[in-house]
């Protein structure tokens, strides 16, 4: 029995730790917001958003059939939440008897017994995931939905549910448990087997054609905890075969509801979010993932999910084309909203990677092979010598994980030194990094840098700069366009410094 | 010949004391990880002392070597180590005959260790016999044990052991569990019945839940339940059991020291052969090197870095010369990173370090020169967030190893100073290289500073190439020439592996 409803070949992957750049994602794309919201508080929800969210998939046929899962999900949203309070049942009653989630070193007696109990349990959620199915799986269109109702149909006949039962009784050994033995190395006992004692009248043809056995018998002291120990643990090596057959039907059962249980717990936290964002109107699109080597990226009306979800209304998306572009280079003022374009491409590279309906109008953009940001940070700036140094080693941290057709978001990078030597850096990273077919978009001032790509390498970059009117102020939207030499933080100066002396701007700094 | 026998590892009587903790210089030259390999399957054997006391003598050097070369021979090297592996399980199974409370579980398995030594004692003497070694120290052995196997006492230890075993291994019983007590009687046909269980639950049966076994919690034992099930045993089939009383009390103590001594001491060989096979399959070259301990000038030809080669097993291992000659003390290497400069640093210690052990280095050739101590500083991986407090403790640790050194000493120094500024570690790097050719000791130092490469008449250069064709390959082969220059920014980058051929080749990776 499998689930199936993320992928249609395998199940979860929940004990895979998150990326090692999982801290640098969260912050720099602010993906708490957008956790809070998938969430609504519950932890384990969160756990499983965050999961999914930053192990992107590489394969768009999953995505596909993830798409298909969620449009699904958001129709019939009372049902998928009825599914998945079947799973939480079962792993509440579950967790007041089976202690024992590896048997590998617990005692067979104790396997056997919670093994049995795991199993009755699950006879009850098995016929109200039943009855679920019986109900409504003609409402559902997913390919993903329909396999799974018609494996539970299919599956859990009523024949099979009563042997289950008619085992679990058979099991308990009410007379005591017989083993037959060898004298082995050292004259210790060897080829323990369970047996099957002769019925009595076996016994009675035996007594009369044979000389029978003398027995010989033996109390333990009720206080001899060693000795019962060493009973219990002979009875144990008698029973190991048996205790591994049935729990293996326990596992495999309590296998199927964890994992039902953690797939639907990724389409309800997007049922959440979409719920969140309904009521101020934020579109959202389920975007068209293209393969990884099919470098592209269209975008209409792409906001910053999370900026949104803070300010509860509509903000300002933005229309890129970027075909065939490996390089997306990004000047212009501050606070022009360089940074939260760059964000929402980076949220909505990890929203499509998952399956889910991304914050736009519409989107299209090639799958990566994982997301990663280089964002400018407070620590950069503050350290008297080697900042450089430390911005290098943050970068090559980043290095060490990229492949080729990663997405790579960079941010100010390389602004701890003067430009010649930042631009200098910063275009041997970058030239290696797209020679190697990695994406990058680079919000950046190093004018140097800017320039040299602008005048080498035209036809695999875009530049965009962010929206200044010619009244000085700004759009927060970003155009196509080549870089300009001034920044325009003297603009910023202004505006908060408005009607003191007009200092150069580099005087003002501490 | 009448050679008497002492021991394989001293030409004489050995001395009694051997290190017991690592020389300080192994874990930079990652030799703690290849001794902790060697000796990790041998562990009982307590070898690693033997791993940490370098020679100081060139003939106990020579010794060993002719050991070495005669255990190099896979048919006298195979019939050793059967030898020595089914010792330890004997001395395991009198262990146990020992420490057990009820006779008939003590006397149960002195007789299974009875069996085994005879079984083993005959057989190696037969190969040796047949091998005949060369070395001073496997000859020596091989007389002390034909006169001991021809002695009369194990004869008759041979055979009253195989008696009495064939009488016990016919005896079976049942025993009946229930609450609290227990029935022992004789085996009277009862069936197997867990394969019917087995056979029901089989439709459960998943692929994708993992298949552990149950193993039961315990092995069969000898607690005093299972005393008493054996007691009961024994008064069902009596025979058997008198039988093993009288060849107790005839046999105790047989085990000879001599030949206990000798198993311990050819695992040091045993433990570096088995090390060096699979790079010896590998293509990759091992030595006799020839130590001296006044000349001090060196060559070395193919040598690597046996820990790298060991713990990279598909990757091609490249191989390095290096010579040093006339006045020269110091190797100063600079060039790329990953260009293979650390591990070449690490080789050098690596083949002085070994040789003094009496070992096989890596390498075709080898003339090296005895050192009194190995000293090793090497940056560490980590970030420290406290530069100053790094900085304070590398000098500290940098003015030990110089006090402590004299002019037979290797130095090793790798990358040191490199989070500080530039301007730091060049000055200090400067004053600490002119410490060491004072001095006149020897060594390696590994940096991204061009200038130390020229210093003095004392220092080679050496440099990481790149290919010649595309300066983005790397070829790992270290060669004498002078430092080539970076400006200051990109050796920066260069130090992160940031440059652009660095990062074609991580991403490559």
């Amino acid at each position: 029995m499998k689930v199936h409803l993320l992928y249609p070949h395998q199940g979860p992957d929940p004990q895979r730790p998150l990326p090692p750049n999982h801290e640098d994602l969260i912050r720099d794309l602010e993906l708490e917001v957008l956790l809070d919201a998938m969430s609504q508080g519950d932890q384990f929800l969160r756990e499983v958003a965050l999961h999914h969210l930053l192990w992107g998939l590489e394969d768009r046929e999953v995505i596909l059939y993830r798409q298909e899962i969620l449009k699904d999900c958001l129709r019939l949203s009372p049902v998928v939440e009825e599914i998945y309070h079947t799973t939480l049942e079962f792993m509440e009653r579950k967790s007041r008897w089976w202690y024992l989630s590896s048997t590998r070193h617990s005692n067979p007696s104790l396997v056997l017994s919670s093994s049995l109990h795991v199993l009755e349990i699950a006879l009850d959620s098995l016929r109200a995931l039943r009855s679920i199915g019986d109900h409504h799986s003609h409402a559902f269109q997913s390919r993903g939905f329909r396999r799974f109702f018609s494996m539970i149909q299919e599956e859990l006949d009523d024949q099979y549910l009563a042997e289950v039962e008619h085992h679990i009784n058979a099991l308990k050994f009410p007379k005591g448990t017989l083993l037959s033995a060898q004298l082995g190395k050292g004259n210790q006992g060897s080829n323990y087997q369970l047996s099957k004692p002769h019925s009595p009248g076996e016994n009675w043809l035996k007594r009369i054609l044979t000389h029978r056995s003398p027995v010989y018998s033996f109390t333990v002291h009720p206080r001899d905890d060693h000795g019962l120990r060493v009973l219990a643990d002979l009875r144990d090596t008698g029973l190991a075969r048996v205790a591994a057959a049935v729990s293996r039907a326990a596992r495999h059962v309590e296998g199927f509801f964890k994992a039902l249980r953690e797939e639907m717990a990724f389409y309800l936290g997007c049922i959440n979010l979409h719920g969140e964002l309904k009521p101020w109107g934020l579109p959202v699109a389920f975007p068209f993932p293209e393969r990884q080597e099919k470098h592209c990226f269209s975008a209409r009306g792409l906001y910053d999910i999370s900026l949104a979800l803070t300010v509860k209304s509509k903000v300002v998306g933005n229309d890129i084309e970027a075909h065939g572009k490996d390089l997306i280079i990004i000047t212009g003022p501050n606070r022009g909203g360089k940074t939260t374009f760059l964000r929402s491409v980076g949220q909505a590279q990890l929203m499509m990677e998952c399956g889910m309906f991304v914050p736009a109008d519409s989107f299209t953009a090639n799958l990566s092979s994982g997301v990663f940001t280089h964002f400018k940070r407070e620590e950069d700036k503050g350290m008297k010598g080697g900042k450089l140094d430390k911005e290098l080693e943050r970068m090559s941290t980043v290095v060490d994980h990229l492949r080729p057709h990663a997405l790579f978001l960079l941010n100010e990078s390389f602004a701890s030194t003067n430009d010649r030597e930042g631009s200098e850096i910063a275009g041997q990273i970058i030239g290696a990094l797209t020679e190697k077919g990695i994406k990058v978009f680079y919000v950046t001032h190093l004018f140097e840098f800017a320039r040299s790509f602008f005048h080498r390498v035209r036809e695999k970059v875009l530049f965009l700069r962010a929206e200044r009117l010619p009244d000085g102020r700004r759009t927060f939207k970003l155009k196509e366009g080549k870089p300009l030499e001034t920044s325009f933080g003297a603009d910023l100066y202004r505006q908060i410094f408005q009607g003191e002396e007009e200092l150069p701007e580099h005087s003002k700094k501490p | 010949m009448g050679m008497t026998f002492h021991s394989l590892l001293f030409r004489d009587i050995p001395p009694g004391n051997l290190a017991e903790e690592a020389p300080p210089c192994l874990s930079d030259l990652n030799l703690d990880l290849v001794i902790d390999a060697i000796t990790e399957p041998q562990e009982r054997h307590h070898l690693k002392p033997c791993f940490y006391t370098p020679l100081q003598d060139t003939r106990d050097i020579l010794y060993r070597q002719e050991v070495m070369r005669d255990l190099e021979d896979q048919n006298l090297r195979g019939a050793i180590k059967t030898f020595t592996d089914r010792l330890t399980t004997v001395k395991r199974y009198l262990a146990l005959g020992e420490k057990l409370d009820f006779e008939y579980h003590r006397k149960g398995w002195f007789l299974e260790g009875a069996l085994l030594y005879c079984e083993i004692l005959t057989h190696l003497g037969r190969r040796l016999d047949d091998l005949a070694p060369r070395s001073q120290g496997l000859r020596a052995f091989g007389e002390y044990l034909a006169s001991l196997r021809a002695s009369s006492r194990f004869q008759s230890l041979a055979r009253e052991a195989r008696e009495v075993k064939e009488g016990l291994s016919r005896v079976r019983y049942c025993i009946v569990l229930q609450d609290g007590k227990f029935k022992v009687k004789r085996y009277e046909g009862e069936e197997d019945y867990s394969r019917e269980v087995e056979k029901t639950f089989e439709k459960f049966r998943q692929r994708e839940v993992e298949e552990d076994r149950l193993t039961p919690s315990r092995v069969p034992g000898t607690s005093h339940i299972e005393a008493k099930i054996l007691e009961f045993v024994s008064r069902l089939y009596p025979q058997p059991f008198a039988a093993l009383d009288e060849f107790w009390s005839k046999h105790a103590g047989f085990l000879d020291e001599t030949v206990l001594n000798f198993e311990r001491e050819v695992q040091f060989y045993l433990a570096y052969l088995d090390f060096m096979a699979p790079l010896k399959a590998r293509g990759l070259p091992f030595c006799y090197p020839q130590v001296s301990s006044g000349d001090r000038e060196e060559e070395v030809r193919n040598g690597f870095d046996i820990a790298l080669a060991s713990s990279r097993e598909t990757e091609t291992i490249v191989l390095n010369h290096y010579s040093l000659r006339g006045p020269e003390r110091v190797l100063v290497v600079t060039g790329p990173n990953q260009g293979g400069k650390t591990t070449f640093a690490r080789m050098f210690g690596q083949i002085h370090y070994l040789a003094s052990l009496g070992l096989p280095v890596p390498g075709t050739r080898a003339r090296l020169s005895l050192p009194d101590g190995i000293f090793t500083h090497f940056e560490k991986e980590e970030t420290i967030h406290d530069l100053r407090g790094k900085l304070e403790d590398d000098l500290l640790r940098i003015h030990q190893m110089l006090s402590r050194a004299s002019s037979r000493s290797i130095f090793i120094v790798n990358e040191i100073f490199s989070s500080t500024t530039f301007q730091d570690a060049l000055f200090l790097s400067r004053e600490i290289m002119e410490k060491i050719l004072e001095m006149d000791a020897m060594g390696v130092w590994v940096t991204f500073i061009d200038e130390l490469s020229s210093m003095s008449e004392k220092v080679v250069s050496m440099v990481a190439t790149v290919s010649p064709q595309d300066p983005a390959i790397r070829t790992f082969k270290i060669v004498r020439a002078p430092a080539r220059g970076l400006a200051h920014a990109l050796s920066l980058a260069k130090k992160h592996r940031l440059t652009y051929e660095d990062i074609l080749e991580r991403i490559g990776q």
